[in-house]
């Protein structure tokens, strides 16, 4: 930058620092400071004038320094004859420049002084000019990073399922917490032909836009394979050669993609490359491995396929590295140990088990860094078999109230509607009052034994009596018109209610015991048939 | 386990018998039922309130069929409200809602709107 009074005007560019972006200053020439055809030329920073201009106490007559400087060189070509250094904070900012004197003669000490003055009224404020410079180029750059954060966040919350489907005896959850520099990690619930179900997670390296289109593509292609191919490995093969071609270089995905019978628990499997999935099941911690290399290194890759049976009371556990290299305040990282500990402590519920893992990273990690990597868990959990409930009630008039809350009770939260409950509630109440009525004449001596069970898909009420002896009531179908007419009994409307009320009923005897079964459907929750 | 007895409290609405019946209907609900019942006589029409009932079981079916016969022999006309969408269902597989009018829960005399 160069000021003169009475003197020629040349434009000097010398770059103070790195940070300074040369571009804005070299592109904004105030038009009354650029002389036609006058270039400005730049000072290397090395150059050693700039050196000797910070050393420099007041004005520096060019004419007389010698200094192997090609700066100096041409800026005495320009016809500079006086430098007066600017100086703020102790740093060089810029320089004032001053040609010859229109009057040809030499600078004065007064001169001298004048231009000192000047220079120190001017450099502090040419050292605000050049912060807030700096500050404008560094919040549009930084605007243009969050804005490409805010579009990878978009492109990957699209690509991320909106809900989880609801699976009778089956518990599904899910979290994705993203990084702040948002990662390429992913999952996917896809619905497949025959109530089987694709359950994916993946994770691109790297991060931003690029990943994040990288992973679009990736669980788009995943899907559309998943619909025809159902072999897990067939798949994984078929997303990797088309990621292949298209995949920056250095850049790769690692993906873990199942495919679950929900009707027999067997679960199909195979890994390229991600994290290996943990088990909880009833008879200790498993893993889920399979061998393969993640997608898009190399095309024509073959995937190792598994499968496994998922028993009643079994979690799975799909998750990434966000978890697991999650580190505290002494870079210890989370670990695979640790989850899996978390999973042996058999949470209650898929969700638990998510909450549970978030608390305790949560507790782990250092308060003091950002959460470095996407975090995404999936959770898989099959419902417990085996007794909800099991309980015996003396055959006393009114004791089946107590067998149709005890039955209510052991069955909330399993998959039954409240409709459903309700109509199994009356069920109850019936088959016990002739258990107790019938089957056990109201002997206060004998009881009736009710267990409540599950097997995930179907829940069981088992009502026993001690009229195995004796035959089976089988009632005629109650005609409310004979009755009415006077021609059958008021009565004979238990069995008829129970069998209205429940999907499925039977009854069989020993001799000594007679049993009566009523069963429920589990329906996840939701009952059509109940809709208007 | 509380079992309520039932209580049948009766009024006179214009024309209609109005029993509002609170507690468990079953065998034992008999006599209150019929006692409310005999409160009016013959071609009186009743309008049975179920509001305050939690409970009906099979032999309390029984006792409702007991007294719509008396009341076709009475030819006293016999409404329902009150009923809870699992007892609704109940009569209707029953089929008690071919001999009495279930009224939706709209035109109940008094229900909000």
């Amino acid at each position: 930058m160069a000021v003169t009074p009475r003197a020629s005007v040349r434009r000097v560019v010398w770059r103070r620092s790195e940070r300074t972006v040369p571009a804005p200053l070299a592109a904004e020439p105030q038009p009354q400071e650029l002389l036609a055809g006058e270039e400005p030329f730049e000072i290397a920073p090395n150059d050693p004038l700039v050196a000797y201009l910070q050393a420099a106490s007041g004005a520096i007559d060019l004419t007389r320094l010698d200094l192997d400087s090609p700066a100096l060189q041409e800026m005495r070509a320009a016809g500079i004859t006086l430098a007066i250094p600017l100086i703020a904070n102790g740093e060089l900012v810029g320089i004032l420049n001053v040609g010859p004197r229109l009057s040809d003669q030499d600078y004065s000490a007064d001169d001298h002084r004048l231009l000192e003055q000047l220079a120190a009224h001017a450099a502090p404020a040419v050292r605000v000019g050049q912060l807030v410079r700096e500050q404008q180029v560094e919040i549009q750059a930084r605007g243009r990073m969050e804005q490409e954060l805010a579009v990878a966040r978009l492109i990957q919350q699209n690509f991320l399922p909106k809900e989880l489907p609801d699976l009778p005896g089956w518990q599904l959850a899910a979290l994705y917490r993203p990084a702040r520099a948002v990662g390429g990690d992913f999952y996917d619930v896809i619905e497949l032909p025959e109530g089987r179900l694709g359950l994916v997670i993946g994770d691109v390296t790297d991060k931003g836009v690029p990943a994040a289109m990288v992973m679009a593509a990736t669980r788009s292609v995943l899907r559309a394979s998943a619909a025809r191919l159902h072999e897990p490995g067939a798949v994984l093969a078929r997303v990797n050669d088309s990621v292949c071609p298209d995949i920056p270089e250095n850049m790769f995905v690692t993906c873990f993609y199942a495919v679950l019978d929900p009707a027999s628990g067997a679960l199909r499997y195979a890994n390229a490359g991600h994290n290996v999935p943990l088990l909880h099941t009833p008879s200790g911690p498993a893993e889920l491995r399979a061998t393969g290399m993640p997608l898009g290194l190399m095309p024509g890759m073959s995937y190792e396929e598994k499968e496994t049976v998922i028993d009643a009371g079994t979690t799975v556990l799909l998750y990434s590295d966000g978890l697991v290299e999650a580190h505290d305040a002494r870079r210890e990282m989370y670990g695979s140990a640790r989850t899996a500990s978390v999973l042996a402590g058999a949470p209650a519920s898929s969700q638990s088990v998510i909450d549970e893992l978030i608390a305790g990273l949560d507790r782990f990690a250092d308060p003091a860094a950002e959460q470095e990597d996407d975090i995404t868990l999936l959770v898989l959990r099959r419902r417990g078999d085996g007794a909800l409930a099991d309980f015996k009630l003396q055959s006393a008039p009114g004791n089946e109230r107590e067998a149709m809350s005890r039955v209510a009770a052991a069955v909330d939260g399993i998959g039954l509607s409240p409709e459903r409950i309700e109509r199994l509630k009356t069920a109850t109440a019936e088959a016990t009052m002739n258990a107790m009525e019938h089957g056990n004449r109201y002997d206060p001596d004998l009881y009736v034994s009710i267990a409540v069970r599950s097997d995930g898909r179907r829940v069981s009420v088992s009502i026993v009596d001690h009229g195995g002896d004796r035959d089976m009531p089988m009632a005629p179908v109650p005609d409310i018109e004979e009755k009415l007419a006077g021609r059958q009994s008021p009565r004979g409307w238990g069995l008829f209610l129970i069998k209205s009320m429940v999907d499925a009923m039977h009854q069989e005897s020993d001799g000594s015991r007679h049993t009566v079964v009523l069963e429920m459907t589990l329906e996840g929750g939701s009952d059509d048939a109940d809709k208007p | 386990m509380t079992q309520t007895s039932l209580e049948a409290l009766t009024r006179q609405a214009d024309d209609t018998l109005v029993v509002e019946l609170r507690g468990d209907i079953d065998g034992d609900a008999r006599e209150a039922l019929g006692a409310a019942y005999d409160v009016a006589g013959p071609g009186v029409p009743v309008l049975l309130d179920f509001g305050g009932v939690g409970y009906i079981n099979s032999t309390g079916i029984a006792v409702i069929v007991g007294v719509l016969a008396r009341a076709r022999a009475d030819a006293r006309p016999v409404s329902a409200m009150g009923l809870s969408a699992h007892y609704r269902e109940i009569f209707e597989v029953t089929r008690l809602s071919d001999f009495l009018t279930i009224l939706p829960p709209t035109d109940e005399p008094g229900a909000a709107t």
